[in-house]
């Protein structure tokens, strides 16, 4: 390709699985690595494959299935479609099956490797950028355009313009890169990236968790792709060129970032965390394929420090993958959560897209970790929901209402409670202190053993 | 004749059909009753076969739902006259037969309610007020359209349109 314009990375990758030199603006035909499917959308795909008059997919090791969601099946009428799913996963000879339980699509399909870089992927469902956290051209699509990709193993893009955006500095404690995808969302808006690549420049040494948040957040601007650069799993071609040109660029200073929050009902109305301290919170979420990983949760647990969340609080944690999940287990995480007042669900979607889980009610005011507050995303179309990173859920929860979580990682255990107790007494009376049950059993039990009576309470 | 329905900016695939009301929540003969249910009750029994939706910036924005197209195609809805489209959106439409059209003037030349014509041949969309001027779409997508959709494009010829 020599004598040609220099490339950004979207129109490298293009390119090379075009095997001609594509430029943005450019309509091409190109081969998929991989095609995701999930259980949201399998009903109409497999009427497009029939449709199509093609009952069998290109190449059944690069198909990936997944059941996530809503998962477990809350209704017998989801109960039935994921009946559906396993029978034609059976029949098709697929075995990159993922059933409820495994995970987020999304959080499976990067790291449990069936991402490669530089190849393009399309799946099911609109997140799918995030495979451009490893270096992947990811891109959602609908159901038919699926079918289409199972049944011809290729699929059309247009090759996108790409937006470039850099990061520099480190942030401070407290603040993260789900606080940075905000900030940049905040300047390019909901469609400022439409039918565009976001290329990610100094984030390819972060964490891949750090980068499937990034990546995937790209969609909330209406991206195409969005691709990290430099990653550690990048073979060598894949770079931007010197020179690429570029729509648009955003550089965000990490050390000068502010945790960030979205205010309902638009995820680009977005606000630095003092312009929403104080606002009640009654539902807590902590999960999604942006934020339900090891670290977030670990987070969480470092700003509640052994503490009770509010009782009139609830706080729902999904991790995004079994081994997630296991991970968190292990390392004693989700115990400090489950003991702090947290009920955790099963991996996957979770309460996300309002189907299975803790859904709002009307009047409802949530603080999610996910990656949308459009209005009756997470269940009521009279509910609502702020968007931040785990540090801002975990203060939610313990406190009930917004804040900055900085100081209550930087305070002493007397200044921390006070915070607590001082934001707690603010917040209007909202929803009902509950019990967390095991207090009363413990306490009858000491009591017993006090009096001397033989407690059998616990069997 | 065809009415007019007016959105502004910004209209998400959770406004045309909520998650909670997807086909596989309430099954494939329901899913198009909850059209716009919670941001225009009135539609899902209003609408008519042939009516257009006009509407601002990044129309169908948000999650890949196909579904908030066939919704739509269900009800047979003649075609979609917007400022923009979220990619995603405009590639289901496409994929699905609904003629997906871009044009800066339409939402101030036409009313919520009005009769109006969708002349896709002239490239316009007629209304009482006078007649908006559409961007014609790429030859791809026009075929794909004029085959009544991918999966019929795709069942006559065996492959995609030819890209230039």
């Amino acid at each position: 390709m020599s004598g040609s314009l220099p490339k950004t990375i979207a129109e490298k990758i293009l390119s090379r699985v075009a095997t001609r030199d594509a430029k943005a603006g450019d309509l091409v035909i190109v081969p998929v690595s991989r095609v995701m499917v999930h259980d949201s959308v399998i009903d109409a795909v497999i009427a497009g494959l029939r449709d199509l008059g093609r009952e069998r997919v290109w190449d059944t090791t690069k198909v990936a299935v997944f059941v996530d969601h809503a998962a477990p099946a809350p209704t017998p009428v989801v109960a039935d479609s994921h009946r559906v799913l396993r029978e034609w996963v059976r029949a098709q000879g697929i075995a990159t099956f993922y059933d409820a339980g495994e995970g987020v699509c999304h959080q499976i399909m990067v790291e449990e490797g069936y991402c490669e870089p530089g190849t393009v992927i399309v799946g099911s469902d609109s997140h799918s950028n995030s495979y451009g956290a490893v270096g992947a051209f990811g891109a959602g699509m609908g159901a038919t355009d699926i079918a289409v990709a199972l049944a011809l193993g290729r699929t059309w893009l247009r090759v996108p313009e790409s937006i470039k955006v850099t990061f520099t500095g480190k942030p401070r404690k407290g603040v993260t890169m789900k606080d940075a995808i905000m900030r940049v969302v905040r300047e390019i808006g909901t469609d400022g990236a439409r039918y565009a690549c976001v290329e990610f420049h100094g984030a390819g040494s972060l964490p891949q968790g750090d980068r499937i948040t990034l990546a995937g957040m790209t969609t909330e601007m209406g991206a195409k792709a969005g691709i990290v650069v430099a990653t550690p799993e990048a073979p060598n071609w894949l770079f931007p060129d010197r020179g690429a040109a570029y729509a648009n660029e955003v550089t965000v200073d990490l050390s000068a970032l502010e945790p960030q929050i979205a205010v309902p009902p638009r995820v680009d109305q977005v606000v630095d965390v003092s312009a929403a301290v104080g606002q009640p919170i009654d539902v807590v979420f902590l999960g999604s394929c942006t934020n339900g990983r090891l670290v977030d949760m670990r987070q969480a647990a470092a700003v509640l420090r052994g503490r009770r969340i509010s009782p009139e609080v609830r706080l729902e944690v999904v991790p995004s993958s079994r081994r997630q999940y296991e991970d968190a287990m292990a390392d004693g995480t989700l115990l400090s959560l489950s003991a702090a007042g947290a009920v955790i669900g099963s991996s996957g979607c979770g309460p996300c897209l309002g189907r299975t889980g803790g859904v709002l009610a009307g009047q409802e005011i949530c603080l999610s970790t996910a990656n949308r507050n459009y209005r009756g995303r997470m269940g009521s179309a009279d509910a609502s929901i702020f968007i931040g990173s785990p540090y801002v859920a975990a203060v939610a929860a313990l406190t009930g209402v917004i804040d900055d979580p900085r100081p209550y990682l930087e305070a002493s255990d007397a200044e921390f409670d006070d915070l607590v107790a001082r934001r707690r007494a603010e917040r209007a009376g909202r929803g009902a202190a509950s019990v967390r049950s095991g207090d009363r059993s413990r306490e009858l039990m000491v009591a017993a053993a006090r009096s001397g009576v033989a407690a059998e309470i616990d069997d | 004749m065809a009415r007019a329905w007016l959105f502004g900016d910004d209209l998400d695939t959770d406004q045309i059909v909520p998650g909670r009301y997807a086909p596989f929540m309430v099954g494939q003969d329901k899913f198009h009753t909850y059209a716009f249910c919670d941001a225009r009750p009135e539609f899902a029994k209003a609408v008519r076969p042939g009516d257009v939706l006009v509407g601002g910036e990044n129309f169908g924005c948000g999650s890949s739902r196909e579904y908030a197209v066939a919704a739509l195609a269900k009800h047979g809805i003649g075609g979609i006259v917007a400022k923009s489209f979220a990619r995603i959106f405009f590639r289901n439409c496409i994929n699905l037969g609904i003629p997906v059209l871009e044009s800066d003037d339409a939402l101030t030349v036409v009313h919520d309610g009005d009769a109006v014509t969708l002349d896709l041949s002239a490239g316009l969309l007629r209304a009482p007020a006078g007649d908006v001027r559409l961007r014609p779409l790429a030859p791809f997508a026009q075929e794909i359209l004029a085959a009544g959709g991918v999966v019929a494009y795709l069942r006559e010829h065996g492959d995609f349109p030819p890209v230039a």
